[in-house]
């Protein structure tokens, strides 16, 4: 479902509209009234307001003046201000919305849209820049690198001023003329669900004047009245021209002030340039914008009450920077200015903010001051990526102020001991006193924050508590923790930092006790309500010993349901929201319990109403019998139990895992100092090893005598928690050797040999991809397999024993088996293992099969999007090592530049080899020769052999000229040294996904396919932006529903590898695993080992499809049988005569209409549209029909292509001297 | 000379004893006017399926649930759609859109799976203005524990509740597989079924002997399974007063002129209509029609029930008997 709506607004007539929503949506309501032209692109945490938008034009929503906004979802956010810029150009109302890199993105035409004073609003969502790392959390460098574009700046700091200022700057860009960037902290605010007034429409369209309206359109490029735009201007005017928008630039702050005044009189909610809250006679003031403000008014309303002189001044307008403003709104009587500033401008003499504080005051009279003194200004940075900004961390930041000599550039929020510039705080000073304070623990399948989202909204509207709630998500995509942060108070909550002193706490899954400290976040007296299989009676000698200790150090009060036994006997299997949801509310008393379930009833009929009555009578039924098997949790005095919470790491670790890694893995990340992390973003690999989070229910046993040794379990398993290994039986010697099942191997050209297919236990997600790729039954009961799935708990033991037995046997030696099918490549190690990925992924396969197959000298340029999250969030990745050390090595730069990244570090290779290969030359040729002249000869020979043999065989002369270097005293001979590592082949292999490589990066894509140069490129095509949340991509097909195209797309996708193709030397293949592994082990050996650039394009199955991803490979050969997918390999050549393309698999065989229907992505259309649904799938099996006939006269063309392409480096390289 | 070709069923006074029956052909509005063009007396729509509707609500509960709110870059995956339609809304449009388009009655099929579920359900039917209920008892009883009278009580109690809650004609499509299939139908026309339609075939399983997978299998009519309903219809229509109609194996005039004449009101026919195209009933009933002008009926109503078991010489013939005579007559 969509970014769906949270708010349920109760409207009155004309005046307040009380509402329950987050940042995103309050202000993408206010955008779609004010716009005609809506320009979109997703980019987290931003494309909600994109998706809000599409979502309410899909449907006929208007703005003020009764037009349906046009929305449109281009390549990329450049395309996107592109596109923005062009329609206002044209006179139109336009909007985008945006975040981080996208912003970065836009500047350009930021620029362009400013100097030509052109009215518009873009809305931030503000994130962080990527720069050591990618972060999607919030801060404001990305807005301050917009700073200079020339866009008006204003900041919202809670979610009721997001809908405020985005209205309010809808109306002053029109006054202006001058551009405006809304901005709001990404998820702090973006995220953040509150109790807010919105602005009326009648309110919004009092603010909007219509002849500001008339005379934009007037200037719009029109050819009954022509004109010229964008010109080109030479020195003699170009800087007059750029002067002569002073008057404009200078009017924006009285403008804003007016508006907020008028928002004033029509709401009685006052705001100013700069807003001034605490001690009139404060001598510590800090300055800030954003989010942050909350915090630190809390803080100052709890400190001024023990008669503390302190104050906040909450910048509102940051460009232009309103320095008279600030200056008034300063008490006189202020000593010390502290400015917080959420970014980080290495080399800057302060950070921004602190340098406009700077310069106002220098501005200032010093007579205006009460000391007759300017104040002193130190600044500090807080909350960077997110980072928690605490009540404590304020009171630190003041009790700095009062010092002498106070620190300045300091940090708050971090241990800084590196360059020592942290503040230190004390963590227990706390000033969040809001009556109910509520904390959840959940399993992101099992509706957790879902329900949360529906009890605030509950609250929010059937009481007069202000109500915010606020989720943290974990880092992974499967079996990964949600943690719902909800406060309901009679004032209005400026709490915008998460709770750490609950009244409530929801454990809503028995293995987080068990596994974490959850109960940590518990206040003294808390109530704390556990959903556990266990009868009340049973609950406290289950416990831990930690557990039991805070229970009786906080005297906590536990209550206890088996919520999911209650949901599945109400027919809801897995999906406890909706009982633990009725306890809460039985438990905390924020309503009558009867009132508080006459109301889950309605918001549960509202909620599920579209999806069957069925639906809602279940979740009625479960709401029914709930409370009934709820029951108090006796506890006892002293601690009894013996069990200790499951430690973090299991096995043997590296000192840095120990250190970093596993701090993170606890949950402490927030203690780590600076000096634990490294400086530059460069991280140990092979670290998901240690991470057990043992999240399957059901696991894999294999039955050895059913085994038929194919591989496909092993090569379908999306966590590399499925493996093979074959070995000599005198092996059989390891620990745990006893539980380890084996069969013999069946090979002709290695007898005698013993095989185990073992699960990994901890790691395996129980996906059952395994079960249902293998082909082997018992002749006598088909439904015992040579995998199956059994519960865990029944043989975790034994598996763990045999898993580390498993991990103790030698892993095959690659050169005695040929990679060339699926079940020798299957006998290679992973060196991609236990990612975080979805449950069924249909993307990591393929790159664990990348992995096996070169992955001891593989190098990946990530494109950002799936692939880099869970290649790459930390605290741990799947990229590992081999017993040598060797393994892939990988870096993201971005989404957009993944192609040119990947090229780059070939051109980086290949220089170095070229280098190389011209010293080797040098040292082996002089007189007398430095180097054996036939081991460089021999070495220049090798240096592009592929293959296992070759490449150790070339290693191994490496090493021979590594010693030989080594022994000679001589520069050149020490340069060679340090590239020799050059001379064994490197295969470099761009990955990404279809967003990367259909849309925002296809320019990049495009010039590197045309580059002729040795690279390597997997599309991990989903044909949707999955990452993101499932907006449709070129690569979307016709007739699919995704975001951005709720109507189902109606044109066909692209076929990006006949767009390759067209370049006549580049390798293509097209393979979907799960139709035929051995086409795909074939493709990307193929690819490898052309010279030139090969291009792969995978079909990769998404939760985004919509079906059941345990039938995830069933449904690739299903796309495949359908000509959704044809299979081909399309392999240049320059003999005369070839036919390049090779179609791999049959013709059509099956109606597309059985495969779309299939697939919720098809089905939904069909239930929501028939009419259009029956239209698009008669086209697209028009497309296939017309792509299947096309793809038959392609496999008979004749085609001779030069193939000496990528190897002209190399011969030029020898032909050095 | 013409012969009146009329029929009573269900109380419903029909042009023609032959019907469409429910099949994708019945569903599709574009092929109505053919059927009706063709001469059918009435047409059945596909069966509204009370577990495919809870299936469906589900399917799509799950889809738009999964993954959702689990990682912060991906709240949800899917748009959120005006509809998804998951209730009855799309097959009650269908049976009001037949009414207004079609001149013969519209009968409506339903196959519940809950007490409550077949009572609401038929209540909706009817108000959309379905002219007759088929209740399309379509289970298989897999418990070993049931008793047979267990199941039979279930049956009555059903089209009892049915009964009582709707005032259009109800028939009852049932399955051959009863111990004393006499004793049930008297039940069924005693609790208020205005006819019964024998009999209901079920997707049977087949075995893929590629993959080894059980999948639901259905496989068109032949004429040689018309004799089934005609067997048991032979016997039914002397004892039993409400209507009856025989479905499967209708394929030719032939085969259903023997359903009439066993005491049918009513041959209803699918799998020739997917075959052969809705003109097949055209031709059914010229066949008809000829066959009774050489032998100079005037009427469907004359001759149905001629050849019941009641009205032979021979009553033996539809009992035990007839097992006998078949095999010392084969000849190998």
């Amino acid at each position: 479902m969509a970014q769906a709506a949270i708010s349920s607004t109760v409207r009155d007539a004309d005046v307040q509209t009380r509402a329950v929503v987050d940042g995103n949506e309050a202000t993408a309501r206010i955008a779609h009234l004010a716009s005609e032209v809506i320009a979109i692109y997703p980019i987290t945490p931003a494309s909600p307001m994109g998706e809000f938008a599409d979502d309410w034009s899909s449907k006929g929503r208007t703005n003020l003046w009764g037009a349906v906004p046009e929305v449109i979802e281009m390549q990329s956010e450049a395309g996107a201000a592109g596109t923005l810029h062009g329609a206002i150009t044209r006179g139109a109302l336009g909007t985008t919305f945006t975040s981080s890199q996208g912003l970065l993105l836009m500047l350009p035409n930021m620029f362009k849209i400013a100097g030509e004073l052109t009215p518009t609003v873009i809305h931030v969502a503000a994130r962080t820049v990527a720069t050591h790392a990618l972060s999607i959390f919030g801060d404001h460098s990305d807005v301050m690198a917009a700073r200079t574009t020339g866009f008006a700046m204003l900041c919202a700091s809670s979610v009721q001023e997001a809908a405020d200022f985005a209205a309010i700057a809808h109306a002053a860009t029109l006054d202006t003329r001058v551009p405006f960037l809304h901005f709001f902290d990404g998820f702090r605010t973006s995220h953040e669900i509150a109790t807010i007034n919105e602005p009326s429409e009648q309110e919004l369209a009092a603010l909007i004047d219509p002849a500001s309206i008339t005379a934009h359109r007037a200037r719009g490029l029109d050819p009954d009245r022509p004109m010229l735009r964008g010109s080109a201007q030479n020195p003699d005017v170009f800087f007059q021209a750029r002067e002569a928008c002073n008057p404009f630039h200078a009017s924006v702050p009285a403008v804003v002030q007016s508006k907020m005044d008028l928002l004033a009189e029509l709401t009685s909610r006052r705001y100013n340039l700069v807003d001034y809250y605490g001690a009139p006679d404060a001598d510590r003031v800090i300055v800030l914008m954003g989010s942050g403000a909350g915090a630190v008014r809390e803080t100052i309303a709890e400190l001024t009450s023990t008669g503390e002189r302190v104050g906040v001044a909450v910048v509102r307008l940051f460009r232009p920077f309103p320095t008279e403003a600030l200056l008034a709104a300063l008490p006189p009587s202020t000593q010390t200015i502290v400015v917080l500033d959420r970014t980080k401008e290495p080399g800057a003499p302060f950070e921004p903010l602190h340098l406009d504080v700077l310069s106002a005051l220098w501005h200032s009279p010093t007579e205006s001051w009460a000391d007759g003194s300017k104040p002193r200004v130190i600044g500090g940075r807080y909350g960077l990526s997110s980072k928690e900004f605490t009540p404590a961390m304020v009171r630190a930041v003041f009790d700095e102020a009062s010092k002498d000599n106070p620190r300045n550039k300091f940090t708050v929020g971090i241990i800084d001991d590196v360059t020592h510039n942290s503040l230190t705080y004390d963590p227990a000073f706390t000033t969040d006193h809001a009556r109910v304070r509520a904390v959840f623990f959940g399993l992101g399948a099992d509706g957790t924050v879902g329900a949360n989202k529906n009890t605030t909204k509950i609250v929010g509207h059937n009481t007069d508590l202000a109500v915010q709630a606020y989720f943290v998500y974990d880092s992974k995509k499967s079996g990964s923790m949600t943690i719902s942060h909800v406060r309901f108070d009679p004032e209005p909550i400026n709490s915008t930092y998460l709770i750490d002193r609950a009244t409530f706490v929801g454990v809503h899954q028995w293995d987080f006790l068990e596994r974490m400290d959850v109960l940590k976040v518990a206040a003294p007296g808390a109530t704390v309500l556990i959903n556990s299989p266990f009868p009340a009676d049973e609950i406290w000698d289950r416990l831990t010993v930690e557990v039991q200790q805070v229970i009786i150090d906080r005297d906590l009060r536990l209550h206890t349901i088996d919520a999911g036994a209650v949901a599945k006997a109400a027919g809801l299997q897995g999906r406890v929201n909706t009982v633990m949801q009725t306890c809460f509310f039985a438990l905390s008393n924020v309503l009558p319990t009867a009132q508080a379930i006459d109301e889950l009833k309605r918001a549960i009929t509202v909620s599920y109403g579209k999806r069957g009555d069925v639906v809602v009578q279940r979740n009625i039924e479960a709401v029914d019998t709930t409370l009934a098997e709820l029951f108090p949790v006796p506890v006892g005095t002293t601690v009894t139990a013996t069990k200790h919470r499951r430690p973090t790491l299991t096995g043997a670790a590296t000192d840095f895992v120990e250190r970093v890694t596993a701090r993170m893995l606890a949950g402490e990340g927030d203690l780590l100092p600076v000096s634990a992390l490294p400086p530059d973003g460069t991280f140990p690999t092979g670290t998901s090893q240690y991470e057990k989070r043992t999240i399957a229910t059901e696991i894999p046993i294999w039955e050895a005598d059913l085994c038929i040794d194919c591989g496909k379990c092993a090569i379908v398993c999306p966590h590399a928690a499925i493996r093979m290994k074959v070995y000599d039986a005198t092996e059989l010697q390891v620990d745990g050797a006893e539980v380890l099942k084996t069969k013999s191997f069946r090979s002709r050209e290695v007898p005698g040999m013993s095989l185990t297919v073992q699960v990994a236990p901890d790691d395996c997600t129980g996906c059952g991809l395994c079960v249902t790729a293998c082909p082997a039954h018992d002749k006598s009961e088909v439904k015992r397999k040579s995998i199956n799935l059994r519960p865990i708990e029944e043989h975790l033991d034994t598996e763990r024993v045999a898993w580390d037995a498993f991990r103790a046997l030698h892993e095959a030696d690659q050169a005695l088996w040929d990679p060339a099918s699926v079940k020798t490549s299957q006998l290679r190690e992973p060196l991609f293992e236990f990612s975080g990925a979805c449950l069924g992924c249909g993307e990591t396969p393929y790159i664990k099969l990348l992995t096996q197959l070169f992955g001891d000298h593989l190098l990946i340029a990530n494109a950002t999007g799936c692939s880099s999250i869970y290649g790459g969030n930390l605290p741990t990745t799947p990229y590992s090592t081999n017993d040598a050390g060797r393994g892939p090595a990988w870096s993201n730069s971005l989404f957009e530049d993944n192609a040119e990244f990947g090229l780059g570090i070939r051109l980086g290779l290949d220089a170095q080899q070229h280098g190389a290969l011209g010293l080797l030359a040098k040292l082996s040729t002089g007189s007398p020769a430095l180097i054996d002249p036939a081991l460089a000869a021999a070495i220049a020979a090798g240096v592009q052999d592929g293959g296992d043999t070759p490449i150790r065989e070339q290693r191994e002369r490496v090493e021979q000229l590594r010693d030989a270097l080594r022994a000679i005293d001589d520069p050149t001979a020490t340069q060679l040294l340090e590239l020799c590592g050059t001379l064994v082949r490197k295969t470099v292999w761009i990955v990404g996904g279809d967003g990367w490589a259909y849309d925002i990066g296809a320019g990049g894509l495009d010039h590197v396919l045309a580059s002729g140069r040795n690279v390597n490129i997997l599309v991990l095509d989903t044909e949707v932006y999955s990452n993101t949340g499932g907006q449709a991509s070129k690569a979307t097909p016709r007739g699919a529903v995704a975001k951005f195209a709720s109507g189902g797309k109606g044109i066909a996708k692209k076929d990006l590898g006949l767009e390759a193709m067209s370049f006549g030397d580049v390798y293509v293949a097209q393979v979907a695993l799960g139709s035929s592994d051995i086409q795909t082990v074939k493709a990307l050996l193929e690819a490898e080992a052309w010279p030139g650039v090969s291009l792969v394009i995978a079909y990769s199955t998404c939760i985004a499809h919509g079906f059941d991803m345990r039938q995830s490979m069933t449904q690739q050969k299903l796309a495949v049988q359908s000509g959704h997918w044809p299979l081909y390999r399309y392999r240049p050549g320059d003999e005369e005569a070839t036919t390049p393309f090779q179609l791999d698999s049959a013709a059509p065989s099956v109606p597309y209409a059985e495969f779309a229907g299939s697939e919720a992505r098809f089905a939904m259309l069909r239930r929501s549209n028939p009419a259009r649904a029956d239209e698009l799938m008669e086209l697209a099996q028009a497309d296939v029909a017309a792509r299947w006939r096309y793809y038959e006269q392609l496999a008979a063309v004749e085609r001779t292509a030069p193939t000496h392409i990528g190897t002209a480096i190399i011969a030029e390289a020898e032909d050095e001297p | 000379m013409s012969v009146d070709l009329s029929t009573n069923y269900l109380g419903l006074r029909l042009r023609s004893p032959i019907v469409a029956s429910a099949s994708p052909l019945t569903g599709d509005p574009a092929m109505w006017e053919h059927i009706e063009q063709a001469g059918a007396g009435a047409l059945v729509l596909p069966s509204l399926f009370e577990e495919q509707i809870e299936h469906d609500a589900f399917a799509v509960d799950h889809v738009l649930d999964s993954g959702t709110d689990a990682f912060g870059e991906s709240l949800t995956y899917f748009p959120e759609l005006e509809s998804y339609d998951t209730g009855p809304s799309r097959h009650l449009a269908l049976v009001e859109l037949a009414r207004q388009r079609l001149s013969i009655p519209v009968i409506a099929s339903l196959n519940g799976t809950s007490p409550g579920g077949w009572v609401k359900y038929a209540r909706h039917l009817e108000d959309a203005g379905a002219q007759a209920i088929e209740l399309n008892v379509y289970n298989v009883i897999v418990d070993p524990h049931r008793t047979a009278s267990d199941v039979e009580r279930s049956y009555v109690e059903l089209v009892e509740e049915v009964r009582a809650e709707v005032q259009v004609p109800l028939a009852v499509k049932l399955g051959p597989w009863f111990t004393s299939l006499g004793h049930l139908a008297l039940a069924l026309e005693a609790v208020g079924a205005d006819g019964l339609v024998l009999f209901n075939r079920l997707y049977q399983p087949d075995i893929d002997l590629d993959t080894l997978y059980v999948k639901p299998r259905l496989q068109l009519s032949t004429s040689a399974e018309g004799q089934l309903p005609l067997h048991w219809i032979g016997i039914l229509r002397g004892f039993m007063k409400c209507s009856l109609a025989g479905t499967t194996g209708v394929h030719d005039g032939a085969d259903a002129l023997k359903l009439l004449l066993a005491g049918a009101d009513v041959a209803m026919t699918t799998s020739a209509l997917l075959r052969h195209g809705p003109d097949r009933i055209a031709t059914m009933l010229s066949w008809i029609e000829q066959w009774m002008v050489e032998r100079d009926y005037v009427s469907i109503e004359q001759l149905k029930g001629s050849v019941s078991q009641r009205n032979v010489p021979d009553p033996d013939v539809y009992e035990r008997a007839n097992y006998y005579q078949v095999l010392h007559s084969w000849k190998g």
